[in-house]
């Protein structure tokens, strides 16, 4: 079986609420290393929370959150810095400086965390950019990159330092088929290639099951799904098959909780 | 990237900004003439003072010759004890020099005029300055005007 | 009644946590500073985008508002016979109060409003946060030097101002209105004391730097990550430091001019 050495992530008894909505009740998740893993689920259920937590930008209410042996709830400042520079994570938006262009925003990691002189920098930046195609594009400002090429800078620079895990928060959504047929190769080579570890935040069903090792469905605050892609889209549960199935009221209902229809359209006034 | 020009445009604004305060220094204020390099100090008892200051001018035949440095109140004597650095360019001040609180204009500020005698002695420093005069005094001006004008119609009119 | 007092309690609860937070936020700025010497191109370029960039709008109000002075001031003058002091009068009051005050108003509203702007924006782009997550502190990065520029460029910005306020003083009433050239600079030179008027007015400067900069990299940091937040934020900033700064400026007034 797998021994704790092979939990990149390890996830018990997460709870977390924000304000008074409960986002994740008792939650137990594993990412395994070197595996490709996805973390899926409706609208607002918290998946990017989940990622803000393994990277200590939040703090859960109860539960532990261990990434590679360390307990990142009780980490302290320097130590939790130094963690984060072996983790990258992609934005939604890429989240690139706009002050700097493409080329200094890949080196950034590079000039603030290492020594090394700029002729190495210039050639680090350089083979980045080429493993996500953009090498040509090192001088343009991010204004001037459309969105699925800025995204591959946003890569680009998450991986600049060789980190052991990269998350990537809905890397999918809003982007043309090209795009999204270019990020879905990337990511699954880059892990492959450089023996990454990655966490996909997603529910884009298809492109996560084609490159996915491992699925965690998270619905309301809890787990109610996973495995293998292969698995998962033969499961039974409701929640799954619905998620998995496009369907558009099951589980998770088509309509916000009201009252009953005739009730409503007859008291009239209010 | 424009570096270069950004550093070039940033060292000339702190350059301008302290080519200002330069200016504001050595043109506007007082700065320029207040710092007496080397001088002597001499002191001043005067019945009253009026409105001078420390720092105030001390002047002679009109031009500024040293400064006021310190002002006290001695409470055995019940005088005003003037302390003053003059310049040490300007050390033919005779000792029996008369030391007077004058205004500039009708309504400005206060000053040492420091009037020469004809002793054969020089001020140096640590002396003391013995003629003064202090300074006048609005209302006892104006008193001394009103008591002296009833004299006068008082005895021009004579015995009735 | 009852509901108006609420409302103003809750405000003013508001606001007392909104300072704590903001003094906290400050200190955490200032403990980054020591570290900026590393990144000295750092201020430099934050010094050019607030101090360099505001020159225009300083010069040019600072030279209308010393012509202003000039002719407003010897329409009284004139009528006591006191031209004369004209050099004086203009260069105490715009050493004192209109140098570093309005400059310090100018500066809010030109540099600090874009600071505010600037940072909230990239809150609201996630900019601040993917530098968080890659291991560096914003707070060092992005907001230390920008207060430390503000510092420094805000008594430079006011002697730039009185300097050019002079000047155009000067053109007015001497170059226009005929008063005397030598009268006019030795009167100012007697009158105005280093220690007492310049300095002072460099110190209220300076404390106006520190205000203005920090309410804008606090508002900017502070803002609500959406468009709303930001604008918000911004006008925040402008009503704000102007009101700290005259608010200040009256306090310090009375210490340092008062008896």
């Amino acid at each position: 079986m797998t021994n704790d050495q092979d939990k990149i992530v390890r996830i018990r008894h997460l709870s977390f609420r924000f304000g008074d909505r409960i986002i994740f009740d008792d939650v137990d998740l594993d990412i395994m290393r070197g595996k490709v893993t996805a973390i899926m689920g409706p609208s607002g259920t918290g998946k990017t929370t989940l990622l803000r937590l393994i990277g200590g930008q939040l703090r859960a209410d109860a539960g532990e959150v261990v990434v590679d042996g360390k307990e990142v709830g009780k980490l302290r400042r320097r130590e939790l810095f130094e963690l984060r520079k072996r983790i990258g994570l992609l934005f939604q938006t890429g989240a690139l400086f706009t002050a700097l262009n493409v080329f200094d925003n890949v080196a950034f990691p590079l000039r603030e965390h290492t020594r090394l002189p700029p002729a190495l920098i210039r050639h680090l930046v350089l083979l980045k950019l080429q493993a996500v195609g953009l090498r040509g594009a090192r001088d343009l400002m991010p204004s001037e990159l459309s969105g699925g090429m800025a995204r591959r800078v946003a890569l680009a620079r998450a991986i600049a330092l060789d980190p052991m895990m990269i998350m990537y928060d809905e890397p999918f959504t809003g982007q043309d088929p090209i795009t999204v047929g270019v990020i879905m190769q990337l990511i699954r080579r880059l892990n492959d290639n450089l023996g990454l570890t990655s966490i996909i935040v997603s529910h884009d069903v298809a492109e996560v099951s084609a490159i996915a090792d491992y699925i965690y469905m998270i619905s309301n605050g809890k787990v109610i799904g996973q495995g293998p892609p292969a698995e998962l889209h033969h499961s039974e549960s409701p929640w799954v098959k619905q998620f998995l199935n496009a369907q558009p009221d099951g589980p998770v209902p088509f309509h916000y909780p009201a009252a009953d229809l005739a009730e409503d359209l007859l008291s009239g006034a209010a | 990237m424009q570096t270069k020009l950004v550093e070039i445009a940033v060292g000339v604004f702190v350059a301008a900004g302290i080519a200002a305060l330069f200016m504001l220094a050595m043109k506007v204020s007082n700065l320029a003439s207040s710092t007496i390099s080397n001088g002597y100090t001499v002191t001043a008892r005067f019945e009253n003072i009026g409105g001078l200051k420390v720092q105030s001018p001390v002047s002679a035949g009109g031009v500024r010759v040293g400064r006021v440095i310190g002002i006290k109140y001695d409470q055995s004597k019940y005088e005003a004890e003037v302390t003053m650095i003059i310049d040490a360019r300007y050390n033919r001040f005779p000792v029996d020099t008369t030391a007077s609180v004058f205004t500039s204009g009708l309504l400005g500020e206060q000053y040492v005029n420091l009037d020469p005698g004809g002793a054969d002695e020089y001020l140096k420093n640590g002396d003391e300055i013995h003629m003064t005069q202090s300074a006048l005094v609005l209302e006892q001006l104006i008193g001394r005007f009103l008591y002296s004008a009833s004299e006068g119609s008082n005895s021009g009119s004579g015995t009735k | 009644m009852i509901r108006t007092l609420r409302y103003l309690g809750r405000l003013g609860l508001a606001f007392v946590q909104r300072t704590g937070r903001a003094t906290l936020f400050v200190f955490r700025v200032f403990a980054g500073v020591p570290a900026l010497v590393v990144h000295f191109d750092l201020i430099v370029a934050q010094l050019y985008s607030v101090g360099v960039l505001s020159l225009v709008i300083i010069l040019v109000s600072g030279l209308n508002v010393g012509m202003v002075l000039g002719l407003q001031m010897y329409n009284t003058l004139v009528t006591f016979g006191a031209t004369a002091s004209l050099g004086p009068v203009i260069a105490l009051s715009l050493v004192r109060e209109l140098g570093p005050v309005v400059a310090a108003l100018l500066y809010a509203g030109r540099a600090g409003s874009a600071l505010t702007a600037e940072i909230g924006l990239m809150k609201a782009t996630e900019q601040l946060s993917g530098m968080e997550m890659m291991a560096v502190d914003p707070v060092r990065r992005i907001v230390a030097p920008r207060l430390i520029a503000g510092i420094i460029s805000m008594p430079l910005l006011a002697a730039i101002f009185s300097a050019v306020g002079i000047l155009g003083g000067y053109f007015v009433g001497v170059g226009l209105l005929g008063v005397d050239d030598g009268a006019f600079w030795s009167q100012m030179q007697s009158r105005v004391k280093w220690r007492e008027d310049i300095v002072n007015g460099i110190i209220k400067s300076v404390v106006f730097g520190v205000i203005v900069t920090w309410i804008a990299v606090f508002e900017g940091y502070d803002a609500a990550p959406t468009t709303e937040g930001v604008s918000r934020a911004t006008t925040r900033t402008v009503v704000y430091a102007s009101l700290f700064v005259l608010g200040i400026d009256f306090v310090l007034t009375a210490l340092m001019f008062g008896d």
